[in-house]
């Protein structure tokens, strides 16, 4: 043979040849780089002489090596000289390693166009087509556009071994060089009637590519490629020309009607099965369903490639399949059985797809029945891989469309409870969602749900085998969260609450404790209600005594979230428990901390909130990216369809996909919220996504006893009952129809079918609450406390208007309360004393009021801490700003406000210029009923180093029927904490300041503070606005500044329940004053 | 079709064709992660699999691996039959073909593909044609060597 005397020749003329190099890195197994190395180096001998066979037989081992994935890139220009070679055989080599080693940043290619050029022009075939197929494979812009002429001459050669190769490596020309395309398309076309028939199937394809890119232009192809279809018995040409017709039929929408007879002849003939898959295939992706019975011919062959016992057959119909699904799933839902069969197939990836086709297949009907099957399969499956996808997508299919083939929301539950027996499943947390979205909007369910989650609660132990890892305890924060909500549903709350104070619990992550911790409370309050009903007070005070036995296991943990709440609800139990000791009844206070209901937000609700004012939706907020990104930088259209895309303004492309983004964003934000009702059942999909989960290890613990939680009920026994209950129902209707029918019987005897059931038939057990467009209304149970007709707040703040809109938000927040508070009352007494100030916290100041008064004052003062505005617009630190909320709250109007202060000789309120020291300020505004509004007064405050208090008077005229006038007096407290503001200080300029010398000490103990250190510390930040320099153990410093730059310094120290702070301060007045202040805080608690 | 590999059960790379331009680091990266992602499939799975943006057909034979990648709207069913028809080609070339002899005649497999597939496009269909083409080819090798040889 020709091949055997080549081998010959060669081994005889040279030392090592490609075989021996191949044979020689065989036997060097273990230094196989070492060898390679002197190989190369052998090489780069061989390329140095003169020799063309020499350099051929180097580029030709070089070639191997390449592929061996050695850099060969600096022996370019070799190849190129072999390349050059006027024998074939070298030549051949050069272009082989050419086609394998160059690419378009390969600088040597420039050299090889002329060579390139004579070797197409040569007059042997082989030299041309040796030249074409490399060139295919390196074709760079510069040679497509300097040899696209000599190609184009070849596409008319007069050998069909050198036409198809040139037609076939005009594609690439094209897409270097896309100005050839329009000269050169009159002879491609010319082509596609070619008589030799593998030119005509070249051009085939080159055109089918072409029109995949750019359909439009080729439109008027279409009757010739028609004749083409009709007449060809090539099936791979058959394949190309129904691609393309599927590319052109999106465009001409007749050509569609006129495709689908020799498409379906196609269909019913063909035994090829690449060709029938692409035929259906087409008319699937046309939609061709105009056509009678196209439809049921495409499943019905589908049905038969997945009965095929060939994987890639049975993988490629369901893939077929999932598309008719997606247009018409009734047609689908016919082949459920075969669907299912395949869930039992060997092939992971075919029962994935199975799965996938599942989801759209499932009804009212039918959905029991599936979940059933799939458990079945969860029971069965091997790898954690293939079971959390069955998991993930029995959920899928139940949670679609809000639920929307559920009818028995007990037997979910019951479905969720058995999921969470799966060992080893990343999904935990997926079913917890479940359960609390379930629980949350069918009402009805929460009896159940409640009954079975505490189940689970008092079975957690065998959930939690190995717990940190095993991602089955999120199940528990969900559980633990409807037993708490839900707790008035419970059977035995004392038992549950005695499962989440289990110490074990302790062991669970931080945010399942947190959860335990704040439900542990919910169902200590329902608890107590049932209780203190009881004679025997007893009961209720042993339930406070187990709370405070368990929570400090909880108030100690490294979690702050847990610890937080542990100890806030230990102290709150403590201190129900000094009361009960009392003989008071606290049950209904603490219920009324948990008071309300939660209820499910819609997912239009946010169109309801108006645009507050002077918010630009549109505008935005940093600025637009620059379109610098100049489009003559960007490479230049391959064909003309493409250019819009580019000329389209850049930022509008931006803008829009930027707006589709932050959509699918805040959708996947609130799918993942259980308090929105979902519009899609994509939620489940985000989890899958969350990155790294699956980079997680999985212990699989081998127990021997099985993972089955005792008394929990099967979901089979719903199955049973839904079976039941519609078959009753079923015979129900029958007897219904057949009363009729006797009724009807004189009448005509119409056959009436009592067949298979419609969707619509199907009651369902339970709905699901469902909120659509009403926002939820806030329930107000405090509105009888507030018997005011008129609402005043104080707010002072030293000035800074950066911090005022924190401030003003809060403000809103209560204009709001307050307004629908007034829409209850329809009428109320004008002289009635109130302690609506009871309800804000104080914080620095107090008003005092005078005498009782047709008003009631509220104050906070908000923002003391300010920063002190640096640039001195405003005098040293002598500026106090009170910013006053008056709301009036009764039916009457309210207008000429005049706001006054008696000025000490410290403080003075800044009246105009002009207006003597005793006039009142004029309120610039009036007040109808019900509205509130702020303004500002400006204080002149000369020392800060004592605190203050201000007599007031506010008079207004209330307009009913006759004017009358009416006066408030108040009072108005400047602390010397208001003139401090947090400023944050580090350690060592602290260290210097203390060292300095300058600051007088003075120190005060406070006895009996029964709080944690960092509470404690935490209220000094927040009351006095301290920052914390640095804390060691039970020891801090910390620092503050007034707003006239005086240095506050505090040392605190707790030891048991004495606290000792020594403090530093260059006033000693200002400080012994704040001291006083900070001991007072404490001794309100 | 965007790129052909062929490689052995030890994955190691017996031959390479790619019809898209890439780098060669893309191009390891590329043949590293399908190695694998196809070695570590089972034999009864079928030979399809998603991959990237792309879809990944192979098929064993013997000891060697064949592995395409196409695009979306290709077809699975003709791409394994191109496969076929190349390991029909290369048996015929070779007789009986072994994994060996594409190791010792890697340029002779590249030549072969290159008469079957250009620019990732079946090129000729008929497995007789493209034998011929071959076959003269290597006749006009063997002419040449023989009249260079004879003068020495």
């Amino acid at each position: 043979m020709a091949l055997k005397i080549v081998k010959g020749s060669i081994d005889r003329m040279f030392d090592k040849n490609l075989q021996d190099l191949v044979r020689g890195i065989r036997n060097h197994k273990e230094d196989e780089a070492k060898y390679i190395s002197t190989c190369i180096d052998e090489i780069k001998q061989e390329l140095k002489q003169d020799n063309i066979a020499v350099k051929a037989n180097a580029v030709c081992k070089l070639t191997y090596l390449q592929m061996l994935g050695y850099d060969v890139s600096w022996a370019a220009f070799n190849i190129v000289e072999v390349m050059s070679s006027s024998k074939f055989t070298y030549k051949r080599i050069g272009y082989l390693a050419a086609s394998q080693c160059f690419h378009e940043s390969t600088d040597v290619i420039m050299l090889t166009t002329n060579q390139i050029r004579k070797d197409l022009s040569s007059p042997n075939q082989y030299d041309t087509g040796v030249a074409l197929t490399g060139l295919s494979c390196f074709v760079t812009p510069d040679l497509a556009r300097d040899l696209a002429n000599d190609i184009m001459t070849l596409m008319s050669h007069t050998k069909p071994y050198i036409r198809k190769k040139a037609v076939l490596i005009m594609y690439k020309v094209f897409l270097k060089y896309p100005e050839s395309l329009r000269p050169a398309f009159p002879r491609l076309k010319e082509k596609l009637e070619d008589p030799d028939p593998g030119v005509q199937s070249a051009a085939v394809n080159v055109i089918c590519e072409l029109a995949r890119r750019n359909p439009k232009n080729y439109l008027s192809l279409a009757p010739l490629f028609f004749k083409l279809m009709t007449s060809s018995t090539n099936n791979w040409v058959l394949i190309k020309i129904i691609k393309l017709f599927g590319a052109l039929t999106p465009l001409e929408p007749r050509l569609g009607k006129k495709l689908i007879e020799p498409l379906t002849n196609l269909i019913h003939s063909t035994s090829a099965m690449s060709l029938l898959y692409e035929c259906v295939n087409t008319v699937i992706a046309g939609q061709y369903w105009f056509s009678v019975g196209s439809k049921e011919l495409c499943v019905q062959k589908l049905r038969i490639l997945i009965e095929d016992s060939d994987q890639n057959l049975k993988y490629l119909g369901l893939l077929a399949m999932s598309k008719i699904l997606k247009t018409h799933p009734k047609s689908v839902q016919s082949h459920k059985d075969l669907i299912l069969q395949c869930l039992d197939d060997k092939d992971e990836s075919i029962r994935l797809r199975a799965l996938d086709l599942l989801y759209g297949m499932v009804s009212k009907k039918n959905l029991m029945e599936i979940v059933k099957k799939l458990m079945l399969h969860v029971d069965k499956a091997e790898g954690t891989t293939y079971r959390d996808e069955l998991l993930t997508k029995i959920i899928d299919i139940c949670s679609q469309s809000n639920y929307q083939y559920i009818t028995n929301f007990e037997w979910y539950i019951s479905i969720l409870v058995e999921l969470t027996r799966l060992e080893g499943t990343r999904h935990g947390h997926l079913i917890a969602s479940q359960m609390l979205d379930v629980a949350i909007r069918v009402k009805a369910i929460r009896v159940f749900a409640v009954a079975q989650m505490a189940t689970l609660l008092d079975n957690a132990h065998l959930l939690t085998g190995n717990m940190q890892r095993n991602g089955i305890c999120e199940v528990l924060y969900a559980a633990a969260w409807i037993c708490g909500e839900f707790s008035e549903h419970l059977e035995n709350p004392m038992q549950t609450l005695e499962a989440m104070l289990r110490p074990k619990v302790a062991t669970l992550p931080g945010h399942i404790q947190a959860v335990y911790v704040q439900n542990a409370a919910k169902l200590f309050a329902t608890i107590l209600k049932s209780q203190e009903g009881n004679t025997d007070s007893t009961a209720a005070q042993d339930t406070s005594q187990l709370m405070i036995d368990r929570l400090p296991l909880f108030v100690q943990s490294a979690n702050l979230e847990v610890q937080e709440r542990a100890s806030c609800i230990l102290q709150l139990v403590k201190y129900i428990q000094k009361l009960q000791q009392k003989d008071v009844e606290v049950a209904e206070e603490v219920n009324a901390l948990f008071a309300g209901e939660l209820n499910p937000v819609a997912p239009k609700a946010q169109k309801k909130v108006p645009v507050p004012e002077g918010l630009d939706l549109d505008a935005w907020i940093n600025e637009p990216p620059s379109e610098s990104e100049s489009e003559d930088e960007q490479p230049k259209a391959i064909f003309a369809k493409e250019e819009p895309k580019h000329s389209r303004p850049r930022h509008t492309e931006v803008d829009e996909k930027e707006l589709a983004r932050r959509r699918e964003a805040r959708k996947q934000e609130q799918a993942n919220n259980p308090f929105y009702i979902k519009a899609s059942p994509s939620s489940q999909k985000v989890y899958q996504d969350a990155p790294g989960v699956e980079h997680i290890p999985v212990v699989q613990i081998d127990l021997s006893v099985p993972l089955k939680v005792p008394g929990l009920p099967m979901s089979d026994q719903y199955v049973k009952l839904e079976e039941e209950r519609r078959q009753k129902e079923r015979a129900e209707k029958k007897k219904k129809e057949k009363k009729k029918r006797k009724e009807k019987r004189s009448g005509r005897g119409k056959k009436h079918d009592s067949g298979p059931e419609s969707e619509e038939d199907i009651t369902p057990a339970h709905q699901v609450d469902i909120v659509t467009e009403e926002m939820p209304e806030v329930k107000e149970n405090h509105s009888s406390k507030f018997s005011n007709i008129f609402f005043l707040h104080l707010l002072f703040w030293v000035c800074d208007d950066k911090k005022s809109s924190k401030h003003k938000k809060k403000k809103q927040k209560k204009e709001k309360e307050e307004k629908e508070k007034k829409k209850k009352k329809k009428h109320h007494h004008h002289h009635h004393h109130s302690d609506g100030g009871g309800e804000e916290s104080v914080q620095n100041g107090t008003v005092e009021e005078e005498e009782p008064l047709p008003v009631s004052l509220s104050h906070r003062l908000i923002n003391p801490q300010v920063v002190y505005d640096i640039q001195g617009n405003l005098q040293d630190g002598s500026q106090v700003v009170v910013s006053v909320i008056f709301e009036n709250k009764c039916d009457s109007f309210l207008k000429s406000m005049e706001f006054n202060v008696l000025d000490s000789l410290n403080s003075k309120l800044q009246r105009p210029e002009g207006s003597g020291p005793h006039d009142g300020l004029t309120v610039p505004f009036q007040l109808p009923p019900g509205v509130s509004n702020e303004a500002r007064f400006v204080f002149t405050v000369q020392s800060i180093v004592m605190p203050q208090k201000l007599k007031g008077t506010l008079t207004f005229i209330v307009k009913v029927d006759s004017s009358t006038h009416e006066k408030l007096d108040f009072k108005l407290h400047f602390t010397c904490t208001s003139y401090l503001i947090t400023t944050p200080c580090y350690s060592d300029a602290f260290a210097k300041l203390l060292e300095s010398g300058d600051l007088k000490g003075s120190s005060v103990r406070l006895e009996g503070v029964n709080m944690p250190f960092h509470h404690l510390l935490a209220r000094i930040c927040f009351h006095h606005h301290f920052s914390i320099v640095e804390r060691i153990d039970s020891c801090a410093s910390m620092y503050s500044r007034s707003i006239q730059g005086h240095h506050v310094c505090l040392l605190v120290k707790t030891s048991g329940q004495t606290v000792s702070i020594d403090a530093k301060c260059d006033e000693p007045t200002l400080l012994g004053n704040v001291l006083d202040e900070i001991k007072q805080t404490f001794s309100q608690c | 079709m965007q790129f052909m590999l062929l490689f052995s059960r030890q994955g190691k790379l017996r031959l390479q064709k790619w019809y898209v331009p890439l780098s060669d680091k893309e191009k390891k990266k590329i043949t590293r992660e399908l190695v694998q992602t196809v070695l570590a499939r089972k034999p009864k799975m079928c030979s399809f699999l998603e991959w990237r943006d792309l879809k990944i057909v192979y098929k064993r034979y013997a000891s060697l691996y064949f592995c395409c990648a196409i695009e979306d709207q290709d077809n699975e069913l003709i791409t394994l039959e191109i496969i076929h028809r190349y390991v029909e080609l290369l048996d015929k070339y070779f007789g009986s073909v072994c994994e060996l002899d594409i190791i010792f005649n890697f340029e002779k497999a590249y030549f072969i593909l290159d008469e079957f597939l250009l620019g990732g496009e079946a090129q000729e269909t008929s497995k007789k044609n493209v034998l011929k083409a071959i076959e003269q080819a290597d006749l006009l090798q063997e002419v040449r060597h023989l009249i260079k040889i004879t003068p020495n």
